[in-house]
C-alpha cells in the first residue's frame, strides 16, 4: 500500500474540479449542435455507470467486473415494460430501473460477498464477471427479449403527457440525475459510513475485530451501486432507443473499470472525467484525417486494443489516474473526523 | 467466576500441534501475562481466544458464554478486544480517523450513514489521544507515526470500545527501552477498566505489570499462577533459559 505523506497543508482541489466540470457542462446544449448534445447526454448517463463502479471499487475495495449486469438488466426490464405493456412514464420506469439494479445487486452480493469469511478480490471479480457473461449469453439466445438484436424502437419516456426527446431536455434531465446521485454518493463516502469503507479498503481483515460486520457494509454498498447502475441502464435504453445484449456483458463492465481507473479511482469526479475523456477520444481519434487512412482504419476496429494498452499504462505508471495530477493522496483519501479548528477552539476556551 | 476460561484447547496445523490441550483462566480486572519462548504457542493461544483461529478442540468461554466458534465481530460485541502483534493501524488515514473508526464500531449503520455520532464521539477520541500521548499527532497520517506510536495508537483503538477483556500480542515488540517504559506507564492505569491478557517475550516488562502469569512451552502449559510464584518455578526458569 502506498504511503501517504503528511507534507504541507491539506489542499482542497476536488470541489474546484467538481464545480468547474459542472459549470462547463451547464451551457453545453446552447453551444453545441444536436449531435454533440446527444453525445454529451450519453456521456452523462455512462458517468452514472462509472460512479457505480467507483463506489464499489474505489471506496469499498470490491472488484466488480459485472456492473453492466445491473445496467443491462434494468435497461431490459424498462424496455420490456415499455414495449409490451406500453408503460412509458419516467416516474415509473426510472425508479423501477433503480429497484431492479438494487435487488439484482443484492442477490449477487448474497452469492459472492455475504458469508462468515471474507471472500478474496479474485473470487468477487470472477463471480461478478461470470454473472455478467452468463446473462449476456442468455439474452443473446432468448427470442422473447429480442435475442442477438435486442429490443429496438423504444417509445420515448413521458412525464405526464410530455414526451422526453433526446436533445436539450434529456440532457438537463440526465445532468440533474447525475448531480443528485453524485451528491448523495459524495455524502455517503464522506460520512462515518465512508470511514468504515476506508477501513475496509485498507485493512479489511482488521475491521471484524473492531466489531464491524464487514460483509454487511460491503453488501449495502454493492446494492446501492447496483441501484445507480440500474438508473443509468434505464436512462441509457431510452436515450438510445435500444437495448441489446452488449449492454449486459463483460465488455461494458470492463469499460466501466477503464473509465474509473483512467479518470482516478476513489474520487467520484475522476469517474466522470474518465468517461468524458475516453468517450471523446474514442469518437474523435478515428476522425482525425492527419493520422492517415491506415491508422484511422485500425482505430475504427482496433480501438479496444488501444483502450487496453491505456488501461495497462494507467495501472503501471499513473495508478491515481488523471485526477491524481491535481489532487493529492491526502485529499483523495479524505478526512472524516469533525473539523479540528472548531473542536480546538471549544476545548481551549476557558 | 472467571471472566475468561480456556478449556483444554488444542490447535493443530497440518502435522504441527501448536497447542496441545492448554487451559487457563483470567479473572475480572486481572492483568494476566502469557509468556514462553519463540514457537511456544503464545500467539496461537491468543488467536484462538480472539477468533483469528478456531481451536481444533477445546473451548473458549467469556463471561460464562461459550464463544469457541464465534466470529471476531461477535467476540467484539461480547466484550473482547485485540491488538495484534504486527501493527495494523490504517496507514493512509489520520491518527484521529483511526481512533474514530474504532470508537464508532458499535454504532448502528444508519447512524453512521447520517454521521449522527461524529460530534458526540469527538470528546472520547480526543481523551484517548491525550491518554496515549498522541494528541499533537492527531491530524498526521497514521503511517508516518513511529513504530512505538503506532503500537500506542493500536492499544488506544483496542481499548476504545471499553472491552471487558483486552488482548495484547507483544505490545513492546521492536520498541526502544524508553518506549517500553512509556508503554508500561500507558497500560497500567487501565486496570480499573478491564482485564488484560498480554503476550510478551520480555519477562522483565511483564512481571512489573501482571498479577499472574501463564507459561507456555511447546504448546503446553508449564506453569500458571501469581507472578511471584511462577517466576520462582524451576520449570519456568528452565523453559526460558533453555530456549530464550
Amino acid at each position: 500500500m502506498s504511503q501517504v505523506s503528511n507534507s504541507g497543508p491539506l489542499r482542497r482541489v476536488l470541489p474546484v474540479v467538481e464545480i468547474a466540470l459542472l459549470v462547463l457542462a451547464l451551457p453545453l446544449p446552447w453551444i453545441l449542435d444536436d449531435f454533440w448534445v446527444v453525445f454529451a447526454t450519453k456521456m452523462i448517463i455512462l458517468a452514472l455507470l462509472a460512479i457505480s463502479f467507483d463506489l464499489v471499487w474505489g471506496y469499498a475495495g470490491i472488484m466488480s467486473f459485472g456492473q453492466a449486469l445491473f445496467f443491462g438488466v434494468a435497461g431490459y426490464t424498462a424496455a420490456l415494460l415499455a414495449t409490451k405493456s406500453e408503460v412509458t412514464s419516467i416516474f415509473i420506469l426510472l425508479p423501477l430501473s433503480g429497484l431492479v439494479g438494487l435487488v439484482l445487486a443484492f442477490v449477487v452480493a448474497a452469492i459472492v460477498i455475504f458469508g462468515k469469511r471474507i471472500p478474496s478480490v479474485v473470487f468477487v471479480a470472477l463471480g461478478t464477471m461470470t454473472g455478467s457473461y452468463a446473462v449476456e449469453r442468455l439474452a443473446r439466445g432468448w427470442s422473447w427479449v429480442g435475442g442477438q438484436n435486442g429490443i429496438s424502437s423504444l417509445p420515448r419516456l413521458t412525464a405526464g403527457t410530455y414526451e422526453i426527446e433526446e436533445g436539450i431536455v434529456f440532457f438537463y434531465m440526465a445532468l440533474a440525475i447525475l448531480v443528485v446521485i453524485y451528491l448523495a454518493v459524495r455524502f455517503l463516502v464522506r460520512s462515518q459510513f465512508g470511514l468504515v469503507l476506508a477501513g475496509i479498503r485498507q485493512q479489511e481483515g482488521r475491521l471484524g475485530f473492531f466489531g464491524y460486520q464487514v460483509q454487511s457494509y460491503k453488501g449495502v454498498v454493492f446494492s446501492l451501486a447496483g441501484l445507480i447502475a440500474g438508473v443509468s441502464g434505464g436512462l441509457f435504453a431510452f436515450h438510445e432507443g435500444f437495448v441489446g445484449p452488449g449492454q449486459l456483458g463483460p465488455v461494458l463492465s470492463t469499460q466501466a473499470v477503464l473509465y474509473v481507473l483512467f479518470g482516478g479511482v476513489g474520487t467520484l469526479i475522476g469517474a466522470v472525467l474518465g468517461v468524458s475523456v475516453i468517450e471523446m477520444i474514442s469518437y474523435a481519434l478515428p476522425q482525425i484525417d492527419t493520422l492517415g487512412s491506415a491508422v484511422q482504419e485500425f482505430l475504427e476496429t482496433g480501438w479496444p486494443i488501444v483502450l487496453g494498452l491505456l488501461l495497462l499504462a494507467t495501472v503501471m505508471f499513473r495508478p491515481t489516474g488523471l485526477i491524481g495530477l491535481v489532487v493529492g493522496d491526502r485529499e483523495r483519501i479524505g478526512t472524516f473526523g469533525r473539523r479540528m479548528r472548531g473542536a480546538d477552539a471549544k476545548r481551549e476556551a476557558p | 467466576m472467571s471472566l475468561l476460561e480456556v478449556r483444554d484447547v488444542t490447535k493443530v496445523f497440518g502435522t504441527l500441534t501448536a497447542l496441545g490441550g492448554a487451559s487457563m483462566t483470567v479473572a475480572d480486572n486481572e492483568f494476566h501475562g502469557l509468556i514462553g519462548p519463540n514457537g511456544s504457542g503464545k500467539s496461537t493461544m491468543l488467536k484462538c481466544i480472539a477468533g483469528a483461529e478456531i481451536p481444533t478442540s477445546g473451548s473458549v468461554v467469556l463471561s460464562g458464554k461459550d464463544i469457541t466458534g464465534a466470529t471476531p465481530p461477535e467476540r467484539s460485541r461480547a466484550g473482547m478486544s485485540l491488538k495484534f502483534q504486527i501493527t495494523a493501524v490504517l496507514p493512509q488515514l489520520s491518527v484521529y480517523d483511526n481512533l474514530l473508526l474504532a470508537v464508532q464500531a458499535h454504532q448502528p449503520m444508519l447512524g453512521l450513514l447520517l454521521s449522527r455520532s461524529r460530534r458526540a464521539l469527538d470528546e472520547k477520541v480526543m481523551d484517548l489521544l491525550g491518554q496515549f500521548r498522541l494528541a499533537d499527532r492527531r491530524d498526521d497520517i497514521a503511517g508516518t507515526l513511529s513504530h512505538g506510536q503506532q503500537q500506542w495508537l493500536e492499544i488506544a483503538m483496542a481499548l476504545s470500545r471499553e472491552p471487558k477483556l483486552l488482548l495484547l500480542d507483544e505490545p513492546t515488540a521492536g520498541m526502544s527501552p524508553q518506549e517500553r517504559r512509556v508503554t508500561g506507564d500507558l497500560i497500567a492505569p487501565i486496570k480499573t477498566r478491564c482485564s488484560l491478557l498480554i503476550v510478551e517475550h520480555d519477562l522483565d516488562f511483564i512481571k512489573d505489570i501482571c498479577d499472574s502469569l501463564t507459561v507456555l512451552d511447546q504448546g503446553r502449559i508449564v506453569a500458571t499462577g501469581p507472578t511471584a510464584q511462577v517466576q520462582k518455578d524451576e520449570r519456568v526458569k528452565e523453559a526460558h533459559l533453555s530456549h530464550g
